[in-house]
């Protein structure tokens, strides 16, 4: 396969960034998306150019470390998927594909495609744990009873990765479906009720100083999320910080 | 925390947007209800009947309650509106070159600032031409007595002349489907997103949510639409 490839360099954070054109020829099917961008960066190596930064890590799909909006939409066409996990097969010979960075205040760019999530992490500390005794009479989580639709609901909301694509694909860069599916992944457990009230308070705060937009409702989140966080969630939250609220 | 959390928060002008717009779709079953009146014949007591409903609507103290909720949620509903817009376009200060929410969102869920823009300009139009002259003197020289013996302002026949003008009474008829166009929209991602707002979505009930939402949006909007072309058109000249 032949394809154009439009993508957003930006050297650093204090610099402006644009879109630069290159052609990568001999693109085999199977090559996984980042495959193709090493692809793109060996040839850039060999002629004494500056690769293309951008982030990954496992390449399977699990750390959430890969990004990229790739022709408008986080992690490209598919659904379900990361980026790592986005073959060249979807595309066609002869197509072009704009590659930028996941774009919100919040997610500054590093350089290139790679942007600084950071703001995930302070968000997740700001609540997103349980604090547990481990001074030598830990309790095996297992001896508590907890409901299988609880169970599974929480499991299903710590899939969660925090790659980011739902900020990149709100149109208001909100980060609701990411608070709210760590909000929920402890709130739908009894381990996680004793601190419930402060944890779904403190998130929220946290994530509203990080300058995230505010979630309107338009579904944009759940349909591109690799993992299929359910809006589910984000209605969970507002239960639980209406609730912790007026307490 | 806890106070705060209810006025200033990202959360909180959801739960406020949602709380207002909701009241809002009630107002608007009961405005129907109303307006409805002007479809019955004007042989059958119409004007009476009418401006009999509308002298209670302007004087019955609960009523007036009611209505000052109503401005209330508007204006509430506006400013949220407006701030939430303003807050969401700071989040993302460098947009994408190329950006395709077509693929994941319904367009009226992208729209709603443009959609309520609309209405909020057909409000002030629709309350300038009938709310205003009924409450500013516009109508004082109409004043009759009815057949049960109220004094009313003529508010009936204005409206049906307004419609039923031969040179401008199609365009408004025009104007105001336009108008319940914009609402339908916005009701259609508005209803269910309330719900989802103030916490409401459970998987047995979404679905359930999501069909009276959109028929809610269809159906009131419609039956506001079809009253001035049925003034002009069908109803016995005045």
């Amino acid at each position: 396969m032949n394809l154009t490839l439009k993508i957003w360099r930006q050297k650093n954070a204090d610099t402006k960034g644009k879109v630069v054109t290159y052609q990568v020829a001999d693109i085999s099917p199977d090559m996984s998306f980042l495959e193709m961008m090493d692809v793109l960066n060996e040839q850039l190596i060999d002629k004494g150019d500056e690769p293309v930064a951008f982030d990954h890590d496992c390449r399977e799909g699990i750390c959430g470390a890969c990004s990229l909006q790739i022709n408008g939409e986080p992690h490209g066409p598919d659904r379900g998927i990361t980026t790592c996990q986005l073959h060249m097969r979807r595309f066609k010979d002869g197509d072009t594909i704009v590659i930028e960075p996941f774009r919100a205040k919040a997610f500054p760019v590093i350089k290139d495609l790679v942007v600084d999530r950071s703001s995930f992490d302070r968000i997740q500390q700001a609540g997103g744990y349980i604090s547990v005794n481990t001074s030598g009479n830990t309790q095996d989580a297992n001896s508590i009873p907890i409901e299988k639709d609880n169970a599974d609901m929480s499991f299903y909301a710590a899939t969660c990765i925090g790659c980011g694509a739902c900020v990149a694909a709100c149109k208001n860069a909100s980060a609701m479906l990411f608070t709210s599916a760590k909000v929920s992944q402890f709130a739908l457990l009894p381990q996680g009720e004793v601190e419930a009230d402060r944890r779904v308070l403190q998130m929220v705060e946290q994530m509203d100083k990080e300058g995230f937009g505010n979630c309107t409702n338009t579904g944009a989140c759940e349909i591109e999320c690799p993992k299929g966080i359910s809006l589910e969630n984000i209605a969970r939250m507002n239960r639980e910080y209406l609730k912790a609220s007026v307490k | 925390m806890a106070k705060s959390a209810l006025l200033k928060s990202s959360l909180a002008k959801k739960y406020w947007m949602a709380f207002t717009g909701l009241f809002l779709c009630l107002f608007l079953v009961g405005h129907l209800f109303g307006n409805l009146q002007l479809l019955i014949p004007v042989s059958e007591g119409a004007r009476d009947q009418f401006n009999e409903y509308a002298l209670f609507m302007t004087t019955n103290p609960a009523v007036k309650l009611l209505s000052y909720l109503t401005y209330f949620s508007i204006i509430f509903h506006a400013i949220d509106g407006i701030m939430l817009t303003i807050n969401n376009r700071k989040a993302r200060p460098q947009s994408y070159v190329s950006f395709r929410p077509s693929t994941n969102t319904m367009w009226s869920s992208r729209n709603m600032g443009i959609l309520g823009t609309v209405i909020l300009a057909f409000i002030v139009v629709h309350m300038t031409m009938f709310w205003g002259e009924m409450k500013f003197g516009g109508l004082d020289d109409t004043i009759y007595t009815t057949a049960d013996g109220m004094e009313v302002k003529d508010l009936y026949t204005l409206t049906i002349k307004t419609f039923q003008d031969a040179q401008y009474g199609l365009l408004w008829a025009i104007a105001y489907a336009v108008a319940m166009l914009a609402i339908a929209f916005h009701l259609s991602h508005g209803f269910s997103s309330g719900f989802q707002s103030l916490g409401v979505n459970h998987p047995k009930y979404n679905g359930f949510i999501k069909k009276v939402g959109m028929a809610f949006a269809v159906l009131v909007p419609l039956a506001f639409a079809v009253i001035p072309f049925y003034i002009h058109f069908v109803l016995e000249k005045i």
